[in-house]
């Protein structure tokens, strides 16, 4: 038998299916068709968690996403979700679960001390609390609290479902699949245009799920699957159960969470992607999102069996379970007459039903009379008594004016409360759409006022709460949706017949004061039970002088729970607009955010993860590195060698082997990586010598020349080597990671600002693959490759460019140096990359060519003083900083000039580029360590110590094997004034001296590069 | 995320784009006559209003072209986009609303 509480008849569950689960290690067993709080309700189990901050026992209030105390861990090990609503998950056989907020379990909680301590625990107690001594926050009350807060626990290993998302178009997308929604696909469905229906529940119908509603005449679940089958039958309309859409962003983009195994638990089929993330662009939105009721502020109303009237008709008709024995409804309106209707239908014995209204005179009040239902109008609980459980409440009468309640109590004996103090729509979506909302004063709500997109309200969203409202403002909104779309002329189909009782109005009641005196009332009126926020708490706020919602949101947590409040938010801006005397509508809500509901980061993921998380570029040598043992380092997307290390070797002793083959031998790099962009046109040579510092109008062809950029601020922005290729043709290259970025940026210029100048760009950095033959044995390795290639120095000049066959590939031949050193840089297109590396390394064997990484490549620049764009400049440095007034035109005009010749740039106390030569040869500075010029009186440790002045800081530093010692670069203020003097690097626990020197440390005549 | 209608590829979603900031701003002829006053407040200062603004976009991951957009900055509508070199439209009037 799946539960004692199980009804014998009825209920959308199969008595033909039960399913075994576990609920903080105990079996249970539910059926088919439940959720885990249904099933854990058909065994008696109200009790499911402890309140955040009091640890009071706290059961299910819901039935569906705005459940705030049913918070659950569903799964074990890597397949685990943290932060599940019970009210919302499906069950399924052998399903796992533990509440959240309870340790050891709900019904010994250690916790539970905590209540002692409430005094302490009011709004913003953690402002005021847990204030001092400051190490002991980290030490010990953060983890306490954490421990007691008990938000879940994230898995420790890899997600191992798959997470999938698509995109998506539709001419309407219709939120909720209750009677509105399903009205209002109907209605556009059939005017042929492409709808998409997406509902958070497993099955359409909404509330009607619950309800036993009749739509013409017959039971209104027939009418849903007639709507669900009509639906399903035609090819434009894509129906998402199990679908939250959980945000709603700009010009009609929103964002869908659909659970596709979730209800199948552990064991659903491999390849079966556990959730989709659909993100859909809507031409029309109608949002059928229904409505959340509120529940009643009074005395200690947060007592497991205190549930809402709506959820208690849920757990009745839907899932056939009793979630009591003897109810008592307390209610402020005539719909929770329904619940005292349905629990005296189902057999459950019904003490009364407690009316805060005088003289409550609808339809279906008489009816509770005629029935035989005492109605104690004009009456109030003032209080619940029970231990894990509701077993007795107590009822005043309440003055007319809902301040204060009069004469003796009366106790009732129950264990089911069953609340209703109205009813919110649920306006999450269309708030996030940044339509605006109003009060509306009769119905005690907020509603949806003017929409700011395209996008339309129906039905209880939108306050209708009548079945007849809702089916007949669905089908408006679906046909007008339709036809503003482009589809149908609008006219709506005929409403199908539903009867209205006639209601009494709601009187609203935002505090039901409990006896006691009204300065000291309202410590356990729980507005929101997640956050454990009480009428106390945001009249305290109040008193404290924040009289706005959002700061009282903040300052007591109200409504910032994994729920956000959907059942506490308008009661708590509704107390703080009495605390404050000002009418609600002036006070407002908090704003809306996405997501609606949790959203796991999986889904979010989706395949972005792992290798896929951002695409990977390699060299055609790339095969070659990997099978020779280089460790790789990223430079943007790409993959570099960083070294290649034989047997025995560590990182030091690879690079400084690389670098003295590069230095003594011959070497060869991989810088097929480098940015290449073909500048090509008539204005070619006149757009660099706007967008380069120095000029290019007389570059001869195949000459190459070192240039530099600027951004519009006159800082350093990318360097590189250009080549005339043609009178109208450059080669220009850029820093491997800056790529993108100068085309960008060369396309802007050429785009916005100089349309006439007539240049093409085009990035050819994948065409080309690149080897560097560097070294002074460099020509006896090419020469043989290249033999129609003269090598001298007479022949092939530094800076110039030859066109031969190497290796028998068509090749374009580069004379410059990274390194200093001979160097030819051969470039063949990219399919013959690996070809023309093997042939190099072949042809090179007999000199000992050794493969080097960017390590190497980069310890032999910082050896000649060649600056990286970011290592050495990080958008502050200009080029003059750097030294290099050589390369700054004084004659043109081009981009940052203006801000060049700005007084600052030429302050004396800008940090300038400095060589460093550490005291001590064999202490290799940190790069990034700051410098200081003077010895610190004492180490610096974590203590704090009164400020120094920092002068600068180490760019690179490296252990240099031709020099025989460690060398930096640094930017150290007014450095080329300082050149001698000693500066001092703080470092944790001793401190490194070093001296400025020149940035030039090896061949300073630049002699070697000539072979 | 925005639709953003690029005049060459029609509309696209906000990420295939590039944000350009105010348009219209156009770099001096002769920076070298400008005071360093006058230097400073075409390189950093920018309009920043509540309502219709004149933006430059670039469509990044599509035709590579830079465009000018009318973008309302409250309620994110864009009005109108135009080439480089064209001139600006009209200011529209207020906002438009959606429906209720």
């Amino acid at each position: 038998m799946s539960g004692a509480f199980r009804l014998a008849a009825g209920g959308r569950i199969d008595r033909a299916a039960p399913l075994r689960f576990r609920f903080d290690g105990r079996p249970y067993e539910g059926l088919k068709g439940d959720t885990l709080a249904s099933a854990l309700l058909a065994n008696g189990m109200h009790l499911v968690g402890r309140s955040l901050k009091y640890h009071r026992p706290r059961g299910i209030v819901a039935a569906g996403a705005d459940e705030p105390n049913a918070i659950v861990q569903v799964g074990e090990g890597a397949w685990t979700q943290p932060n599940a609503r019970a009210t919302e998950v499906e069950l399924y056989d052998g399903l796992v679960a533990r509440n959240v907020t309870a340790w050891p379990g709900v019904g010994f909680d250690l916790g539970a001390a905590a209540s002692l301590l409430s005094p302490l625990l009011v709004a913003g107690f953690y402002y005021k609390t847990f204030m001092a001594p400051g190490r002991w926050w980290r030490r010990l009350y953060e983890p306490a609290l954490r421990r007691m807060a008990g938000l879940g626990r994230a898995p420790a290993a890899p997600d191992p479902d798959v997470y999938d998302k698509r995109h998506a178009h539709a001419d309407v997308l219709v939120v909720g699949a209750g009677p509105a929604g399903l009205a209002a696909a109907l209605a556009a469905a059939r005017t042929g245009a492409r709808v998409m229906l997406a509902d958070e529940q497993a099955e359409f119908g909404g509330a009607l799920l619950s309800e036993g509603d009749e739509i013409d005449g017959r039971p209104a679940l027939e009418w849903v699957g007639r709507a669900a089958a009509e639906l399903a039958s035609l090819p434009e309309v894509v129906p998402l159960p199990r679908a939250t859409v959980f945000g709603y962003y700009d010009h009609n983009y929103l964002a869908i969470a659909e659970r596709r195994a979730d209800h199948l638990g552990p064991g659903a089929p491999p390849g079966l992607a556990r959730r989709r993330l659909w993100r859909v662009r809507a031409r029309r939105v109608v949002l059928a999102t229904g409505a959340h009721e509120r529940p009643l502020v009074f005395a200690d109303n947060d007592r497991p069996g205190v549930m809402l009237a709506s959820a208690v008709r849920a757990y009745l008709n839907r899932y056939a379970v009793a979630p009591g024995r003897r109810a008592v409804v307390f209610t402020n309106n005539d719909d929770a007459y329904r619940t005292a209707f349905d629990l005296a239908d189902a057999g459950i014995e019904l003490a009364a039903v407690v009316d805060a209204r005088s003289h409550p005179a609808g339809e279906r009040v008489g009816e509770a009379r005629r029935r035989g239902i005492e109605v104690l109008a004009g009456s109030a609980l003032t209080g619940t008594r029970g231990r894990r459980r509701v077993a007795a409440v107590e009822v005043r009468r309440l003055d007319p004016g809902g301040s204060a309640v009069e004469g003796p109590a009366r106790t009732l004996a129950c264990d089911l409360v069953a609340v209703s103090g109205g009813w919110s729509p649920a306006v999450h979506l269309f708030s996030q759409s940044q339509g605006t909302l109003r009060f509306d004063e009769a119905r005690a709500c907020f509603v949806p006022d003017r929409a700011a997109q395209a996008v339309r309200p129906a039905g209880a969203a939108n306050g209708t709460f009548t079945l007849a409202g809702c089916l007949a403002e669905g089908l408006a909104a679906g046909a007008a949706a339709a036809r503003l779309a482009g589809f149908g002329d609008g006219t709506a189909p005929p409403a199908p017949l539903v009867r209205t009782a006639r209601d009494g109005p709601i009187r609203p009641l935002w505090f039901v004061p409990s006896g006691r005196p009204a300065a000291r009332d309202g410590g356990r009126h729980f507005v929101d039970l997640q956050a454990d926020v009480t009428a106390a708490d945001i009249r305290l706020a109040a008193r404290e002088g924040l009289d706005s919602v959002e700061h009282v949101k903040r300052y007591t947590a109200a409504g910032m729970g994994t729920d956000q409040g959907k059942t506490a938010n308008v009661n708590a801006l509704a107390l703080l607009s009495q605390a404050v005397g000002r009418p609600i509508a002036g006070t407002g809500t908090t704003t809306f955010r996405p997501p609606y509901t949790p959203v796991g980061f999986g889904l979010l993921a989706g395949r972005d993860r792992g290798e896929l998380f951002d695409p990977v570029r390699v060299t055609p040598m790339h095969a070659w590195h990997v099978a020779h043992g280089a460790v790789f380092e990223d430079v943007g997307q790409w993959k570099r060698p960083l070294y290649y290390p034989r047997a025995g070797e560590d990182m030091a002793a690879a690079v400084a082997r690389e670098c003295r083959a590069a230095r003594g031998g011959v070497a060869a790099l991989d810088a097929t990586t480098l940015g290449k962009i073909d500048i090509r046109g008539p204005d070619a040579a006149a757009f660099l010598d706007r967008v380069y510092t120095n000029a290019w109008a007389r570059l001869g062809l195949g000459q190459c020349r070192y240039g530099m950029m600027c951004g519009q601020d006159g800082m350093v922005l990318d360097d590189g080597v250009t080549t005339r290729l043609a009178p109208d043709r450059f080669l220009m290259t850029t820093t491997t990671g800056n790529a993108a970025r100068v085309l960008d940026w060369l396309e802007e210029w050429l785009q916005t600002e100089w349309p006439g100048l007539r240049v093409y760009c085009t990035s050819v950095t994948e065409q080309w693959a690149t080897v560097a033959i560097v070294g002074p044995r460099a020509r006896e390795v090419l020469g043989p490759l290249a033999p129609g290639l003269a090598l001298d120095n007479e022949g092939f000049p530094f800076m110039t460019l030859r066109e031969a066959e190497v290796a028998g590939i068509p090749a374009r031949v580069f004379r410059i140096s990274f390194t200093g050193e001979l160097s030819f840089e051969v470039n063949v297109p990219a399919w013959h990359g690996l070809a023309l590396w093997e042939a190099v390394m072949r042809a090179g064997e007999p000199f000992g060519i050794t493969p080097y990484g960017t390590e190497a490549m980069h310890v032999l620049r910082a050896e000649k003083g060649f600056i990286i764009v970011g290592q050495e400049t990080d958008g502050t440095v200009t080029p003059l900083d750097l030294g290099m007034d050589w390369i700054v035109s004084r004659t043109k005009d081009f981009i940052g000039k203006r801000s060049l010749l700005r007084p600052d740039a030429s302050r004396p106390d800008r940090k300038q580029l400095v060589g460093l030569l550490p005291e001590d040869p064999g202490e290799v500075l940190p790069e990034g360590a700051q410098l200081v010029a003077a010895r610190p009186a004492r180490a610096i440790g974590l203590k704090a110590g009164r400020p120094i002045p920092m002068i600068g800081h180490v760019t690179s530093s490296y252990s240099s094997a031709a020099l025989g010692r460690s060398f930096a670069l640094a930017l150290v203020k007014g450095g080329r004034g300082r050149i001698g003097a000693t500066v001092y690097a703080p470092l944790v626990g001793r401190t490194l001296a070093a001296r400025i020197v020149e940035p030039v440390f090896y061949d300073r005549e630049g002699k070697r590069r000539n072979g | 995320m925005l639709l953003i209608p690029c005049p060459w590829c029609g509309p696209r979603d906000e990420s295939e784009f590039r944000y350009g900031g105010e348009a219209h701003i156009g770099a001096p002829a002769n920076p070298g006559s400008l005071s360093d006053a006058d230097w400073a407040d075409y390189l950093f200062m920018r309009n920043n209003p509540k309502g219709w603004f004149r933006e430059r976009w670039m469509h990044a991951q599509g035709c590579r072209r830079w465009f000018n957009a009318v973008r309302h900055t409250v309620s994110n509508e864009i009005a109108a986009v135009y080439r480089m070199g064209e001139p600006p439209p009209p200011a529209p009037g207020p906002g438009r609303e959606g429906e209720t």
